[in-house]
């Protein structure tokens, strides 16, 4: 194997000095001279048509400078089906609807503004649930789609559908048989730093947009196309992206608040600030999705699976954001977590009047995995099989196709698996007096970035100046989860200079090449395959040169060497005539000639070579660019098929809990973590990646619940909405890295940023079944449902 | 109506006139420029803007200005060491991986400080116990929490 000099050494991140100083700055740290402050006016019923809105008083407010709604502004639309309005005209459609903006000198008195604005609607009918919206006959949320084209129906226009081999058959083959219907409720992402961007049009009509977005490329294009529906065609927008603050998905759309936010730069001439508060996020920013999952699973005598059907049905609530593509990931699990032949999956979003949903961190994998491996161990009780055993009997193996087309390379999941059972002590049972139990589930993932668009790219450009510095510019966000740390990595890996030469530069889409967005743990294995590409373009270029500069500065070193050193005798060694660029080599930034003596003359410091080819006559200055497109399929996800990644992350979470059946609570004892990650890139980070999303999958399975009725949210602030603390982390996490080392991974790294949330409560919940029996089946698994199933009796299996 | 309040603020004496509704938060950031306290809920719920009073670690969101009067207080800024240098928890934080998005950090490492200041030698237990009010969604605490740690055994090999 490869001996790496940077790459899997434990590196301090190059962000987190500043951040630990307080240093680094988020949107809610910018200003603007001139800066208006934006606050929105949000919709109090859930579905209605607006009959008047009186913003005289808010427009009469010493301070104000604006008041938008839809009858004085131009209608920008948003999302990918066009069936959501930056500020509503004639109807709301769920609680959060953007009805007003305004923009005032202080964010004191845009809030009392906005209590100014009064609103007359007219109630009609809500539909919460999907069964209600999909009655016939109910009334219909949207009556035109965004073309303007009538609808009949509550259904969201999008197809997820995979069909292969023969369900019949399999259901024929099959000897026990499993079947379950799994639920997952909203849940927040949850950043620390909450939404915010400022909007500033320069005097030639571009606008300049500071944003909390994951894709800023994509934003630049949504934004864009906003200009021209305001009128100002064919001009640009310039996205630039300060500390995120946590993004977990909630940065993959583009936002009414941000379109609100350009709307009032260009009514006033001056910047504007719009930042959420947290109340605000919890309540108006898009949570994760619901779903609803029916699954079976058959296996034949030996355990082997022989077919498995999956129904799933999704609350799109009232709009639609990129999240309403969760089955295009979940279709992933359903047909390759696991080897099995015989597969139907079919999944239907609805909208309701409930929030619209977007993106969290796993993208539909973690709902998915919950039902799956939920119902697996459910099979496996059926077949009188160990859990363990039963997952080993269908493990993935390297080398194979799935049933969606997914090309499996790697897979370390045998070995995840046995990392769990091992760590663990499987085989030993948890004290049953106790009530304490033990349960695993595994996951597969994208691990090659995922083709869910045209291009799933990430360009790249290295910058070289004359101290040897590698400034580089790139599309990926740093959002928390340490994209600068393995860029930076992987640049002074590739490239042959130590990790401190390597300046990545604030991203903004006037200087920084295109990438697609960061999503589907893509960032690292983007980013690191274009360090790689760049850096041996740029070796390349500089052993080019190093032919013709080499000697003469050799040459100079060791006349000054022989100064210094008199009486020194140079060992006989012609550099002239070794100069050849095959011949050179660069390491932590020094070139040098391969097999020759080890003098320190003959080892030039890059930027003395750099500057030597900037200085001569006709001199230039080095800089490459490239562009990472990875050999993956954009999936026809109609019919279910395509190879969306480059490579697949595969993982195993186990745990070990008590359950307290007088409180019903639960307490998780340990976690043990197992992750085919390719290669370990960075320790820290790594680590700081699984347990991060292991506790986000804490909450996910026992506590974290966006609450609402009849569309509106109950529990908007943290007092009511629970996320793990420290006090809640308070077991021990042992973590197993599984290097399998991609041939399509940077260095064999594959993503890893997402898996660690993806499988724990499925792992939690086996664990829970193990020690008392139950099976809860609609998460999070609270006090209340584990009590409320130990009083059933236990006449019903499972 | 304003009052005129003078305090220690990271070791120097400073004035300023506030209004009644003032936060110290809002002094802190906005008259004296002082960004690395940041404000994450507003409510005291998520400890983003813990700030050390006296000795003893705040929520800078629910402490009124005009309160601090007399009163000694250290941010995030007070705790970098002459030369540029990271203070040792901040280094910790650092070197061990505890920061992410970097959001929670500075209430984090104000708890953080606090804690060790009074009990150099913590157990895991009174860790977790004196961060519990600081949120993080990022790393899971675990390296956070190995960082406070390793901060205590290099203050006892120190004595």
């Amino acid at each position: 194997m490869k001996n790496f000099h940077y790459i899997g050494k434990e590196t301090p991140r190059p962000d987190a000095p500043d951040k630990a100083a307080g240093k680094a700055l988020y949107i809610h740290d910018l200003q603007r001279p001139g800066m208006l402050h934006g606050k929105i006016k949000f919709s109090n019923h859930p579905h209605a048509r607006i009959k008047h809105i009186d913003t005289s008083k808010a427009e009469r407010l010493s301070g104000v400078s604006a008041v938008l709604t839809a009858d004085n502004s131009p209608e920008v639309r948003l999302g990918f089906l066009r069936d959501n309005f930056a500020l509503k005209k004639d109807k709301v459609r769920q609680y959060r609807d953007e009805i007003a903006a305004v923009a005032a000198i202080d964010p004191d008195i845009a809030e009392e503004a906005v209590e100014l604005i009064k609103v007359e609607y007219e109630p009609l009918p809500g539909l919460f649930s999907t069964r209600e919206a999909m009655k016939k006959g109910s009334p219909l949320i949207h009556e035109t789609d965004g073309q303007g084209r009538p609808r009949t129906d509550n259904l969201v226009p999008l197809r997820y559908h995979h069909e292969s081999g023969d369900l019949d058959a399999g259901k024929r083959a099959a000897k026990y048989i499993a079947q379950g219907e799994f639920s997952t409720p909203r849940v927040q992402q949850c950043c620390m730093g909450t939404a915010g961007c400022i909007a500033e049009f320069d005097m030639n009509g571009n606008l300049t947009i500071w944003a909390k977005t994951q894709i800023p490329f994509l934003a630049q294009r949504d934004f864009n196309r906003a200009l021209s529906d305001i009128g100002l065609h064919d001009k640009n927008t310039r996205v630039i992206v300060p500390a995120l603050g946590g993004g977990f998905g909630t940065g993959l759309d583009t936002h009414a608040y941000e379109y609100i936010a350009i709307l009032l730069a260009f009514k006033t001439g001056q910047p504007v600030k719009i930042v959420y508060e947290r109340e605000e996020e919890f309540a108006y920013l898009s949570p994760r999705q619901s779903s609803t999952t029916k699954i079976t699973q058959g296996c034949d005598q030996t355990g082997k699976l022989t077919f498995r059907e999956v129904e799933v049905l999704q609350d799109n609530g009232a709009y639609t954001s990129w999240g309403a593509t969760y089955p295009s990931v979940m279709m992933m699990p359903a047909t390759s977590l696991y080897r099995v032949s015989n597969v139907y999956f079919n999944a239907q979003l609805v909208y309701t009047n409930n929030t619209y949903c977007q993106a969290m961190r796993g993208y539909g994998n973690p709902e998915h995995t919950w039902a799956l491996e939920s119902n697996l161990d459910e099979l496996a009780g059926e077949a009188g099989i160990d859990p363990y055993e039963f997952r080993i009997i269908n493990c993935n193996r390297p080398d194979e196709t799935t049933p969606m087309g997914l090309k499996v390379s790697t897979c370390g999941l045998k070995e995840c698996l046995e990392a769990v059972a091992k760590k663990l002590d499987w085989k030993k049972k948890s004290k049953k007096g106790k009530c304490r139990g033990k349960g695993m589930a595994s996951l597969v993932h994208v691990g090659g970035g995922a083709r869910i668009y045209r291009s799933d790219a990430s360009g790249l450009i290295l910058k070289l100046d004359d101290f040897g510095n590698v400034n580089a510019y790139h599309g990926g966000v740093e959002m928390g989860q340490g994209l600068h740390s393995v860029l930076t990595l992987g640049i002074a890996e590739a490239l042959g200079v130590r990790p401190e030469k390597v300046f990545i530069n604030p991203l903004d889409t006037s200087t920084c090449p295109w990438d697609v967005g960061t999503h589907a743990s893509r960032g690292a294995f983007m980013a690191c395959n274009a360090a790689i590409l760049a850096a041996n373009k740029l070796r390349n270029k500089i052993f080019e040169l190093a032919e013709e500069l080499f000697p003469q500065e050799a040459e100079k070193n060791l006349d000054k060497f022989k100064k210094k050193n008199p009486g020194y005798k140079p060992p006989a060694f012609d550099f002239v005539k070794a100069a050849k660029r095959e011949r050179f080599d660069l390491k932590d930034g020094s070139i040098f000639i391969k097999g020759a003596p080890r003098e320190p003359w003959l080892s030039l410091d890059l930027g003395r070579l750099l500057r030597a080819i900037h200085f001569r006559t006709q001199g230039q200055m080095l800089t490459t660019e490239v562009f990472y497109d990875p050999p993956n399929e954009l999936p026809d996800f109609a019919k279910g098929f395509g190879n969306i990644s480059a490579t697949y992350a595969y993982g195993t979470q186990g745990a070990e809990v008590e359950v307290d059946t007088e409180t019903g609570e639960v307490k998780i004892l340990r976690m043990v973590a197992a992750h085919d990650v390719g290669k370990i890139l960075n320790p820290p980070a790594l680590k700081g990646q699984i347990y991060g999303a292991l506790a986000q999958g804490i909450g996910y399975a026992l506590y974290e619940e966006l609450q609402s009725e009849k569309g509106k949210i109950l529990n908007p602030n943290f007092r009511d909405y629970k996320i793990p603390t420290a006090q809640e982390m308070n077991f021990p996490v042992d973590l197993e890295f599984i290097e399998t080392n991609d041939s399509f991974g940077p260095f064999g790294a594959k993503g890893v940023a997402e898996p660690g949330l993806v499988p724990t409560a499925p792992a939690i919940s086996n664990a829970i079944y193990d020690a008392v029996g139950i099976r809860i089946r609609d998460l999070p698994i609270t006090p209340e449902k584990i009590l409320s199933a130990l009083k059933k009796p236990k006449a019903s299996k499972g | 109506m304003k009052t005129e309040i003078s305090f220690i603020l990271n070791g120097s004496e400073v004035k300023v006139s506030v209004d009644g509704h003032l936060r110290l938060i809002d002094v802190l950031r906005n008259r004296m420029s002082l960004t690395g306290t940041k404000e994450g809920c507003g409510k005291g719920e998520c400890g983003a803007c813990t700030v050390i009073v006296d000795g003893r670690a705040v929520n800078s969101c629910l402490y009124l200005a005009h309160e601090i009067e007399g009163k000694s207080v250290t941010t995030i800024e007070g705790l970098q060491m002459p030369g540029h240098k990271l203070s040792m928890i901040q280094q910790a934080f650092v070197d061990n991986g505890a920061i992410q998005c970097g959001f929670c950090t500075p209430g984090m490492i104000m708890s953080a400080k606090a804690l060790l200041d009074s009990n150099p030698n913590p157990s895991d237990e009174e860790i977790r116990d004196a961060l519990q009010g600081n949120l993080c969604r990022c790393t899971g605490y675990v390296q956070i929490v190995e960082a406070v740690k390793r901060v205590a055994e290099q203050l006892k090999s120190k004595q």
